[in-house]
């Protein structure tokens, strides 16, 4: 359990991040979930539930997640299970239960880059930017490269391009962890691969990716770009599964994935 | 039959579900000091100097004891019948820690915060020493988990200290050797059934207070207030009768809470301050600080002649008790006494094991007890015997099962009472659809479906120790009072007990009030264990019940001014055969008047010499992933004879509830350790007991039999349920993809390991 | 810090401690329905209402109920008891523990989904563990309340 030594519920983003730069140890709280878990020291935690940033909509041809927005919200909404197949829904929808969906939130889900995240892995393989209140806005895939800061996600951007996604994932129990997940996204002529809880976080495999975007979708280019996936990314082993057994699953889940998008038919 | 036999709705189960305040945390005092404990973080280590100056300045700090403030003798935490079959390896606290988690300091404060607070500024200095992990490195390792001399125990279990042996065991009729050169098939394997932790959802709590004479009470979440009361006399150096042990509503046990695993530090705390005081174990100390299911590794040999007749069972096992042995001796035994019945055409069978001590949490009571285990083993080998003899593995039980009437050869010539296990089997068959589907076949798309089978038994309490006593009271109300020891953990004996009593007296249920669980008041009874409430629970309730009936009958004799021959009795009163009557209510008004100057009351305790089985045939079908290993679980039958069912409903649910529990055991729970001994798997984040989505369809089909001996001829059903799915799915994985998983869980991994080197 | 929010229909003003949980305010204020089960966030025991959606009462810091309406089971005594009486029925309710948590996520399941099919009705209940019943009595109890058949 953390302890803090004061919590603030600001009424505006500004004296939110200002708190939060004060002192090391002023934290951002999600939905404390994991917070709650560890033994952090916190100085001054801020709420951000007063800046109504529980929100999706569409706005100029993008969706709009607000970072308060709870897994659940972002599990039901409608535009979410329309687009890219309704992959985000899907990502979501196996961790834990509604109550604890109902309780945490995409933006921390997103900032904390947990490996083991299955909603990182889906944003990846969409055309998704994260909006920093001080970095500004950037490409998710350079948000998880880049070194730890102090910033507060404020809200997601994912382009509403008429991609086709489908998420896989392999976990023993169905309320636990993934002991792999995976995603692929194809927009017109593009694929994208991106392979998450490896145990590492979601990577996205562009080699591989451009391999099979490049090509024709065979059914041996398809297993040949498993394979390559397989090699291009690293695994870990953990207590859920080894790295060996991780990289068989990769090709697996890789070949399903990309032959179910195939299968995607336009709505 | 009114009661008996109707699926009768649980006595508690409105209030309960509906959320009021009657389990322990709710009905300790607001203001009761607050205990934290403090744990070793080394598996094995002596404590060289411990300081709690500045941890007792802490303002809103009461008390904080350590090893120097404890009695000196040892005792044990078995929620066993006394003289108890554990050695007296515990003290309250120890200056040697055996565990990662074993108790270092109590902390007795206002509030948890405080407490905690005071916890961080207690300054330990330990020698670490090197820990015992693996048991299988445990029999005479240089590391002696127990070097204490004072270790006793009231009876020789086979313990020997210096080797780790907590208890060995065995049982040999024949010359197993000689039988199986003559067997045409012969099967050997070793198992390796997991350590299982309970997960009750009520974790362990206790609150403490003194009366107003002075008297320690108890008030905790146990399967076995009587064991309790026993154990805290000792170990706290009392007189059993200046403790009272009380038992409200719990939120499970399986097992778990027949172990004192807290009682004594709130115990210890109210003496010393004079306090009320309440402890209450996290979901981790739930896990890592209290017992979980032995760990055991079990080699088997079966041999069969050409016919299928199983000739030959050898099985040698080595039991993990880790850190303290309550339970080491009885679970190891109950392996024997579970296994070895359920086929007795051998000529020949032999059982050999040691329980050893190491420095990991201790092994405890796991619904099953043994029983688990070995059926895992010896069920998975006779699946293999079966593919070798190129026999169905229905067909094979079919063909070895003991039938009523018989004995078998380490049965010391009891004969089995009661069995319906053949019907269990045939409707097993039937309802999962073996013939179509075994053993496996394609369904496309890299999937194949597989079923597997096993069958089990267990017994209905232990045999003559165990005893129940139950007393019944006709109030002055006309209603009834049935007081038990009987202890209702959620499966609804205080149901169905009412039930029992209320089908010989021929009244309705709710004229019976059921009082339990208060050491005070309830006659004797061991508690929830062993299987033993239906039957001598039961029996208890049918004797008193019956003998109050005589007793109604005879003061309705005298106020009807008639010899007891001319009237007959039933739940409205009695009546001659001429048609004069007076009422229940009315003999109830006048036995504590002037006139009849006898409340009638009847008494009966009941012990049995015989533990009637209960058996279980239960068939799995699965699903595999060819290329991920995943097994899903599509179906799971289990036919039960648990004798004459009492509530239909609660039976049902009892079978549910532990087939389910076994399906954990099979694919999902897994208590781990990391190597330097401490427990990984302390939460449900990473423990993953089943959630709804993984259990598929479970079906139960009750086959009655009638046990003599038993209440309504009903046996016992509260420990058989855990035990058929472990072997039952690893057969259909077998049949679906050729791998024999022997190392439970049954994970996807280890399935596609397995895949890959065929 | 001081919050106001209405419980069980009716508003209150109660001091919390700024770290404090929901779980453990509610209990504190006599709402002893509120069971704590893990610290993980993972056993769904202590389900609540935040806004009439069920949530986890141990992962809710107690300050972000501030203006809202929180319901327990002591709020909907006669919803939960029309459901209990079935869930009795079924015999499943063993323990107890389990119940008050899994009864508010049913009856929350009940406003949200409009005809679900077991799957979805596996899908919402799949955050509410249990240890005793193996779930099938459960979800006999959920379908005959919803009537939906039982197959």
């Amino acid at each position: 359990m953390f302890t803090l030594s004061d919590l603030v519920q600001p009424d505006n983003i500004d004296t939110a991040y200002q708190i939060l730069s004060n002192k090391r140890n002023n934290t951002i709280l999600g939905g404390c979930a994991f917070l709650k878990m560890g033994a952090k020291r916190i100085g001054t935690a801020i709420d951000l539930t007063n800046l109504n940033l529980s929100y999706i909509k569409e706005t100029d041809g993008f969706i709009e997640i607000g970072g308060m927005t709870s897994l659940r919200e972002l599990e039901t909404h409608t535009l979410l299970k329309e687009c890219f197949a309704g992959v985000l829904p899907k990502s979501v929808r196996n961790i834990i239960g509604v109550q604890f969906r109902n309780s945490v939130t995409v933006g921390a889900s997103v900032y904390a880059k947990y490996g083991f995240s299955d909603l990182i892995t889906a944003l990846l393989a969409l055309d998704t930017q994260v909006e920093l209140y001080k970095g500004g806005r950037m490409p998710l895939v350079d948000f998880l490269n880049s070194p730890k800061g102090k910033d507060i996600l404020v809200r997601l951007w994912i382009k509403m391009d008429n991609c086709k996604a489908v998420y896989l994932n392999l976990r023993n129990s169905a309320s636990d962890y993934s002991v792999l997940n995976v995603a692929v996204c194809r927009l017109d002529e593009q694929w994208t691969i991106v392979v998450g809880a490896r145990p590492r976080r979601a990577a996205i495999a562009s080699k591989a990716s451009a391999v099979l975007s490049q090509g024709k979708q065979s059914a041996s280019e398809i297993e040949d770009v498993a394979q390559k996936v397989s090699e291009e990314l690293s695994f870990g082993t953990n207590m859920r599964g080894t790295a060996n057994y991780r990289k068989a699953l990769c090709k697996v889940l890789v070949k399903r994935a990309i032959t179910e998008v195939q299968a995607c038919k336009s709505h | 039959m009114k009661s008996v036999g109707q699926s009768i709705r649980k006595v508690d189960g409105l209030m309960i579900a509906t959320g009021k305040p009657v389990y322990t945390e709710d009905l300790a005092m607001s203001h009761a000091l607050v205990i934290k404990i403090m744990r070793s973080p080394h598996a094995f280590a002596k404590i060289t100097s411990i300081d709690i100056s500045r941890a007792e300045k802490v303002e809103g700090v009461e008390c904080i004891l350590t090893y120097k403030d404890v009695p000196k003798e040892r005792f044990t935490l078995a929620g066993q019948s006394y003289p108890e079959p554990s050695p007296y390896d515990r003290l309250i606290l120890d200056e040697i820690v055996r565990y990662v988690g074993d108790e270092v300091a109590i902390i007795a404060a206002v509030d948890e915060k405080t407490a905690l607070q005071a916890m961080k500024k207690i300054k330990v200095v330990y020698e670490v020493l090197e820990p015992v992990l693996d048991f299988e490195q445990a029999l005479g390792h240089t590391t002696v988990v127990h070097p204490e001399e004072d270790l006793s125990c009231n009876f020789d279990i086979g313990l020997q200290r210096e080797k780790n042996i907590a208890s060995s065991f065995k049982e040999e009729v024949g010359d197993v050797e000689e039988e199986f050169k003559r067997c045409s098939v012969v099967v050997e394997d070793i198992y390796y059934p997991q350590a299982q932790a309970h997960a009750m959802m009520e974790t362990y709590r206790a609150f403490t207070y003194l009366d107003h004479t002075g008297r320690l009470v108890v008030v905790t979440s146990t399967q076995v207030p009587f064991h309790i009361r026993r154990q805290l006399a000792r170990a706290l150096q009392l007189p059993a009768s200046k403790v009272r042990v009380v038992k409200p509503r719990i939120g499970g046990g399986f097992g778990g809470k027949q172990t004192g695993s807290l009682e004594v530090f709130a115990g210890i705390v109210t003496l010393k301050t004079g306090k009320p005081a309440l402890v209450i174990y996290d979901r981790k100390e739930s896990f890592s600080c209290t017992t979980s299911r032995h760990a055991m590794r079990l080699k088997v040999r079966v041999g069969a002649d050409q016919e299928g007749v199983i000739r030959a069972i050898d099985i040698q096992v080595l039991s993990d008790t880790g850190a303290y042995g309550e339970h080491a001796a009885t679970v190891l035994s109950c392996v024997s006494y579970y296994t070895l019945p359920l086929y007795n055409k051998t000529r020949a069978v032999r059982f050999t094991g040691d329980a050893v001590y190491t420095n990991k949490m201790p092994g405890g009571a796991f619904r099953g007890y043994g029983a688990t285990q070995g059926t895992f083993a010896l069920e998975s080998a006779v699946n293999k015997l079966a593919e070798q003899l190129k026999m169905d593995p229905t067909e094979v039980r079919l063909k070895n099962i003991s039938q009523v009437g018989e004995t078998f050869l380490t049965g010391q010539g009891v004969l089995l009472g009661s069995s319906s296990l053949e019907r269990c089997i045939r409707k097993g068959k039937e309802l999962i659809g073996w013939n179509d589907k075994f053993p496996c076949r394609e369904i496309g798309k890299n999937k194949v479906r597989a079923v597997g089978m096993a069958i089990t038994m267990q017994g209905s309490g232990i045999a003559n120790i165990g005893t129940a006593s139950v007393e019944l009271r006709l109030n002055d109300d006309g209603n009834f009072t049935l007081l038990t020891g009987a202890t209702d953990m959620g499966t609804g004996c205080d149901t169905i007990l009412t039930q029992m009593a209320a089908e010989i007296l021929e009244i309705p249920m709710d004229t019976i009030v059921l009082i339990a669980g208060d050491t005070d008041t309830s006659p004797y009874d061991p508690g929830s264990y062993a299987s033993s409430t239906t039957y001598v629970a039961g029996t208890a309730v049918v004797k008193a019940a019956t003998e109050l009936k005589q007793k109604i009958l005879e003061q309705g004799a005298k106020f009807l001014g008639v010899p007891s021959q001319n009237v007959e009795v039933n739940g409205s009163g009695v009546r001659t055969f001429r048609g004069e009557k007076i009422s229940l209510a009315k003999i109830a008004e006048l036995t504590v008047l002037g006139t009849g100057k006898l409340q009638l009351v009847s008494y009966a305790t009941h012990g049995s010499e015989v533990s009637p089985p209960p058996y279980i045939a239960g068939f799995a079908e699965v699903e595999v992933d060819k290329e991920t290993g995943k097994v899903e679980l599509i179906d799971y039958v289990a036919v039960v004879d648990c004798g004459t069912v009492i509530n239909p409903n609660l039976a049902r649910i009892q079978a549910e509830g532990g087939i389910v529990q076994g399906i954990g055991m099979a694919l999902y729970e897994e208590v781990n350790y990391n190597e330097l001994g401490k427990m990984a798997s302390n939460s449900f984040m990473q423990y993953k007991i089943p959630c709804r989505k993984d259990v598929g369809k479970v079906r139960i089909a009750f086959e009655e039999s009638f046990e003599p001996t038993g209440p309504f001829g009903a046996k016992s059903i509260g420990e058989v349920v855990a035990n058929t799915p472990p072997p039952a799915i690893a057969h259909a994985v077998y049949n679906a993809v050729g791998v024999r998983v022997n190392h439970l869980p049954i994970t996807p991994e280890k399935v596609f390991v397995g895949m890959q080197k065929l | 810090m001081q919050i106001t929010l209405t419980i069980n229909n009716k508003v209150h003003t109660w001091n919390v401690e700024k770290d404090e949980f929901l779980a453990d305010t509610l209990r504190a204020h006599g709402l002893l329905s509120v069971k704590k089960a893990c610290e993980s966030s993972c056993c769904g025991l202590c389900t609540v209402w935040v806004e009439y959606k069920p949530v986890l009462a141990c992962t809710i810091l107690s300050v972000r109920v501030h203006g809202k309406a929180v319901t327990t089971i002591e709020g909907v005594p006669t919803e939960a008891e029309e459901f209990a009486r079935v869930l009795t029925a079924e015999g499943a309710e063993q323990c107890g523990f389990c119940s008050p948590g899994f009864i508010m996520n049913v009856l929350a399941m009940k406003k949200e989904l409009i005809n679900p099919s077991e799957e979805e009705i596996i899908h919402y209940l799949t955050g509410n563990l249990c240890r005793c019943t193996g779930y099938m009595g459960q979800l006999r109890a959920v379908k005959t309340y919803l009537g939906v058949a039982q197959v």
